[in-house]
């Protein structure tokens, strides 16, 4: 399984870096959305995949997965969300300063080197 | 705009207070099994949400006239002084405590100071998320 | 008393010295500030007594004990000598600035915090036992330098001159750190009282040579030795005070103090002994041979200190022989050198404060349109008159010792066999000779083109007329000392010179009184110094009055071929060179910006993989294959490429959604329901999050993007995809180390007295993160709210406006 883990999480990266290098604001934040989720699953499967119950105690049960990839993801989750929530709203509030949403025009000139 | 969905409003006020209880379930459950502050916050916030999509930003502010940025400073600093807290009794900081007591009501019940951190923890993911959807929400 | 501590008394005082200035603006600052110097000269010069006896003091304050680094003040007869010079020449400064700058038109709260902060960090130098403090400290002297050249900042030349000096003196600190950490692998310790100790290990050590120049060249460029010396005339735009305290008596001498700390550990190598005498006197040449063709007064002191420190260098130098030689001349040298230091200190310090007063009272420092000041100004004349006549080493000024003593040293160099100096030796006195005969010009140069003479019929920019009674008592202070040590120079020696000679030199002595050194002024007629001074008083009265002849001779050299010149270009091509080389590669557009990233990212990884052979797939350690697994990841990829290849807002941000359930799903599979839960409720609040700011979304467009560039971007998209997978694979298959994960699993009812382990990770074991975490999330919605409110306060105030 983490094989098959292991290309999906590869096509999630290469779909979020393709995104990101595009001209269109709108595409960066969708991209890194794509990569906040592609790190998420990379996390999981570096830790391996097995185990057989979730990591909660309960009688008679040894085969956790492994609890400390999950306390990461979990961490990460939210701070994505939060990543996500302010890098949208300097994107639209870009967009609605400078009327475009090019990245090739949003560079800075060199006025303000 | 305004949305005038009897159907959905009706629903709402009714899932709301089944989504909201089962976070808090979810919050108090989580030291045991899966849940815990950061899911039982955003379990609420989702809730909120769906009262915003259902009525309007106005009517959600009047119904719970909550400035949700000092929710988000009492959540931090519930968190920032369970975990300080330690030092008053010598022991390192972070350092948590926990016992069980037979309570009225509960019978045997026990308390952990990690629960008042994970109460910090719930108040800051509403309150931040919050504040961003109504930020996001009221920008005309 | 743990007198460490008062290094820092200065840098405290300085805390409040604002609040003085703005508080109490009825009274000069400076008299707040005088205390400071005051104090500490007093205190410290309680420690006279038992140093002069062969003793020292220590007082240890640690600062990174794991590291080997403190703040040692170690008190023995050099550092206690520069304390006081810091401390004295620092309370004559201040009483002198009080009368100098403007209690209503200066920023003496300014001025005077950078001066204090000097002055804790001058103390620092000269006490600090430990290197890496020291090395501290000599970068703050580098700083406040800076800050005092710079105190006019309104002024072009101002800010020139700070920088210049800062670029020279903080390349040389660099350079002797770097020697400093040589030292510290050779000798194992910072402490340099330990490092003397072990030096007798470090001869032939591979790194020996190499310290040895890098500590020079911070000594070098600090004490505006050849050809570093460029930045002392540009920091001439100093205020005067600061030119007689930073840039003659203290600072400067700095480079000197660390040439005459480290002689006891480098004064075997040969190399020390050629570097430190050889570009000693050549600065001593150079600088009395370019003061002559100087116009502007503080421009000739600042030529005459450059020439003034080489010679204290070289005498520094020639004391290292005694290293090698018993012969008594060579002990004789370092007496010599310390000696000169001390008069230096006095004369030169007189000197430009009175330079300063010619400027305060007439407007002008440019030379040639003064003149006939004497009968204006007498007291000025008279001290002028003292400090020129001892700079140029006539009786009875102490000048003419030190001077005696330091032409009786390069004598003697000639009789010293090692190291080719017999072959070379003979130039040591011609060119020593050659030099004081400039020293002797441009003493009287400077005093009797000021004083003598005729008025100029050109109105000077003020009327002239003798300084207020305050700005006088510091340099007839220091003028009276000029006058008073020739007088008592064995008094002075026994007092302050023999303890620091015993610190440069402390194998040769067991206590100071062994320093066999007496001073005095007449040696009788078969002496060869005294004829080598009658001829420099000779041949310099004639050149002196034939100088209007033959000054012109100087225009001869173009300027652009003058180390002035050299730096400068040097800094034009390094910031144009830079620039062009940054705006090569920077075009401002954040995809090249991260296609640099994302390339190094690939190269970097693949090459380790690679070339580390971590790339292992363990293909038994892979878990089953999962039917619902594969199902997910098919409608994972299919949501992935919808979002890819999106043609509307709304499509692209519905697959984005299902590819965060879907994610979700996975979680559910991998039996992590803490994490399933999250995902869900998360993805579901982005997705309000996005529609409701859907409207203000800019819709998806191409914006032009060619083919060429959409395929350079999948290549690297592609790479970076493939890199991820490998790592993904190879981070699985190895372990390097055990998983702590097993800890949590046995600690987690017993310990933290919990049940769902990931949430007890996440508020017991690891809160700290758990509390970074919220505090990041709380700053995204404020940065979210100041956003959006910000702006809408904005508008309501330009609606107001309307």
């Amino acid at each position: 399984m983490e094989f098959v883990m292991a290309i999906v999480i590869g096509i999630l990266f290469m779909a979020a870096v393709y995104l990101i290098l595009s001209r269109s604001l709108l595409k960066v934040i969708l991209g890194t959305g794509l990569l906040s989720h592609g790190a998420h699953l990379l996390i999981l499967t570096m830790g391996g995949l097995g185990g057989t119950s979730p990591p909660v105690l309960a009688d008679g049960v040894t085969d956790y997965a492994d609890p400390l990839p999950q306390a990461l993801i979990l961490t990460a989750i939210v701070i994505s969300f939060g990543v996500t929530a302010v890098i949208l709203v300097l994107a639209y509030r870009a967009y609605a300063v400078h009327k475009t949403d090019n990245m090739n025009l949003l560079k800075g000139n060199d006025e303000h080197d | 705009m305004k949305t005038n969905d009897v159907i959905l409003q009706t629903t709402t006020k009714v899932v709301f207070f089944i989504i909201f209880l089962f976070s808090i379930h979810i919050f108090f459950a989580g030291h045991y099994t899966p849940g815990g502050g950061f899911v039982g916050g955003l379990l609420t916030t989702g809730a909120l949400v769906l009262l915003l999509l259902a009525f309007d930003l106005k009517t959600v502010k009047q119904a719970l006239p909550f400035n949700f940025t000092i929710v988000t400073g009492i959540g931090l600093l519930l968190a920032l002084g369970t975990a300080s807290a330690s030092l008053v009794f010598n022991v390192p900081f972070f350092t948590h405590a926990f016992d069980d007591f037979t309570l009225p009501l509960f019978g045997v019940t026990s308390l952990h100071t990690a629960m008042l951190f994970d109460a910090g923890v719930y108040l800051v993911v509403v309150g931040a998320a919050i504040t961003i959807i109504q930020s996001i929400g009221g920008d005309a | 008393m743990e007198f460490v501590y008062l290094i820092f008394l200065p840098m405290l005082v300085a805390l409040i010295i604002p609040l003085l200035f703005k508080k109490l603006n009825g009274v000069h600052t400076g008299w707040f500030v005088l205390f400071v110097p005051v104090v500490l000269f007093i205190y410290y010069a309680g420690f006279a007594r038992s140093i002069m006896d062969g003793g020292h003091a220590v007082s240890e304050l640690q600062w990174i004990p794991s590291l080997g680094i403190s703040f040692v003040s170690y008190l023995d007869g050099l550092s206690l000598l520069f304390t006081l010079l810091i401390t004295g020449i620092g309370a004559l400064v201040v009483l002198y600035s009080i009368f100098y700058l403007d209690k209503s038109r200066e920023k003496l709260h300014h001025f005077y915090v950078y001066l204090l902060l000097f002055m804790s960090a001058m103390l620092g130098v000269v006490q600090s036992d430990n290197v890496i403090s020291l090395y501290l400290f000599w970068e703050l002297t580098s700083i406040s330098s800076f800050l005092l050249i710079g105190y006019w900042n309104t002024r072009d030349r101002s800010r020139f001159g700070a920088l210049k000096s800062m670029m020279i003196t903080v390349f040389g600190g660099l350079m002797m750190l770097g020697g400093f950490v040589l030292l510290g692998i050779m000798g194992d310790s910072f402490s340099i009282r330990e490092l003397i100790a072990n030096s007798a290990s470090f001869i032939g050590h591979e790194y020996f040579t190499l310290a040895l120049i890098l500590i020079l060249l911070g000594a070098f460029t600090k004490s505006a030795q050849f050809p570093f010396y460029i930045w002392l005339p540009d920091a001439m735009e100093a205020p005067t005070p600061v030119s007689a305290y930073l840039h003659s008596a203290t600072m400067v001498k700095a480079g000197l103090y660390l040439v005459a700390r480290f002689t006891p550990i480098f004064a075997v190598s040969e190399v020390w002994v050629w570097l430190v005498t050889g570009i000693g006197l050549l600065t001593l040449f150079w600088g009395s041979f370019f003061a002559v063709k100087q116009i502007d007064l503080k421009a000739i002191l600042a030529f005459s200190t450059v020439s003034q420190l080489g010679l204290i260098m070289s005498l520094l130098g020639a004391g290292a022989i005694a290293f090698h030689s018993d012969d008594a001349l060579f002990k004789f040298a370092t007496f010599a050198a310390i000696f000169h230091l001390i008069n230096h200190a006095t004369f030169k310090g007189s000197l430009f404060m009175i330079a300063g007063i010619v400027d305060h009272e007439t407007g002008t420092r440019d030379i040639r349109k003064l003149g006939g000041l004497m009968s204006i100004m007498p007291v000025s004349f008279t001290v002028a008159f003292i400090g020129s006549m001892s700079m140029a080493g006539l009786p009875p000024f102490n000048g003419f010792l030190s001077k005696e003593m330091f032409l009786q040293s390069m004598l003697a160099i000639q009789h010293f066999e090692l190291f080719n100096f017999a072959t070379w030796g003979m130039l040591f006195p011609i060119v020593a000779w050659i030099a004081s005969v400039f020293t002797f010009i441009y003493s009287f140069y400077f005093v009797f083109k000021t004083f003598a003479g005729k008025r100029k019929k050109e109105p000077l920019p003020n009327t002239p007329h003798e300084a207020p009674f305050g700005m006088l008592i510091s340099p007839v202070i220091l003028a009276a000392l000029v006058v008073g040590i020739f007088f008592i120079p064995n008094v002075i020696g026994k007092w302050f010179v023999k303890p620091a000679v015993m610190a440069i030199q402390p194998a040769l002595y067991n206590h100071p009184s062994d320093v066999a050194v007496h001073v005095a002024a007449w040696h009788g007629f078969a002496s060869t110094e005294l004829w080598m001074t009658i001829a420099i008083v000779g041949v310099g009265a004639i050149l002196y009055l034939t100088l209007a002849k033959w000054q012109k001779l100087y225009d001869i050299q173009p300027q652009s071929l003058s180390l002035n010149a050299l730096y400068d270009a040097t800094m034009l091509f390094g910031e144009r060179g830079m620039n062009q080389l940054s705006r090569f590669y920077m075009t401002g557009l954040i995809r090249t910006y991260l296609l640099y990233m994302f390339a190094f990212i690939i190269a970097l990884t693949t090459a380790t993989l690679f070339i580390k052979e971590a790339f292992v797939v363990d293909m038994d350690s892979f878990s089953a294959l999962n039917a619902y697994g594969l199902m997910t990841a098919v409608i994972l990829i299919i949501a992935v490429c919808m979002v890819v290849l999106a043609k509307t807002r709304l499509a692209a941000i519905i697959a984005l959604g299902a590819v965060g359930y879907s994610v979700a799903l996975f979680f559910v599979i991998f039996k992590a329901p803490d994490l399933a839960l999250t995902q869900l409720v998360i993805e579901t609040v982005s997705v309000a999050l996005f529609l409701l700011a859907f409207k203000h979304l800019p819709a998806l467009r191409n914006h032009g993007q060619t083919k060429r560039n959409k395929i350079a971007n999948l290549i690297i998209a592609a790479g970076i995809g493939v890199t991820v997978t490998l790592v993904a694979l190879s981070a699985h298959s190895q372990k390097l180390l055990p998983s702590i994960s097993h800890y949590y699993k046995e600690t987690v009812a017993t310990e933290a007295g919990g049940g769902n382990i990931v949430n007890v990770i996440l508020v017991d074991y690891r809160g700290f993160d758990t509390l970074f975490e919220i505090a990041v999330l709380a700053i995204a919605g404020i940065g979210v709210l100041g956003m959006i409110r910000l702006r809408l306060a904005r508008k309501e105030r330009a609606d107001e406006n309307k």
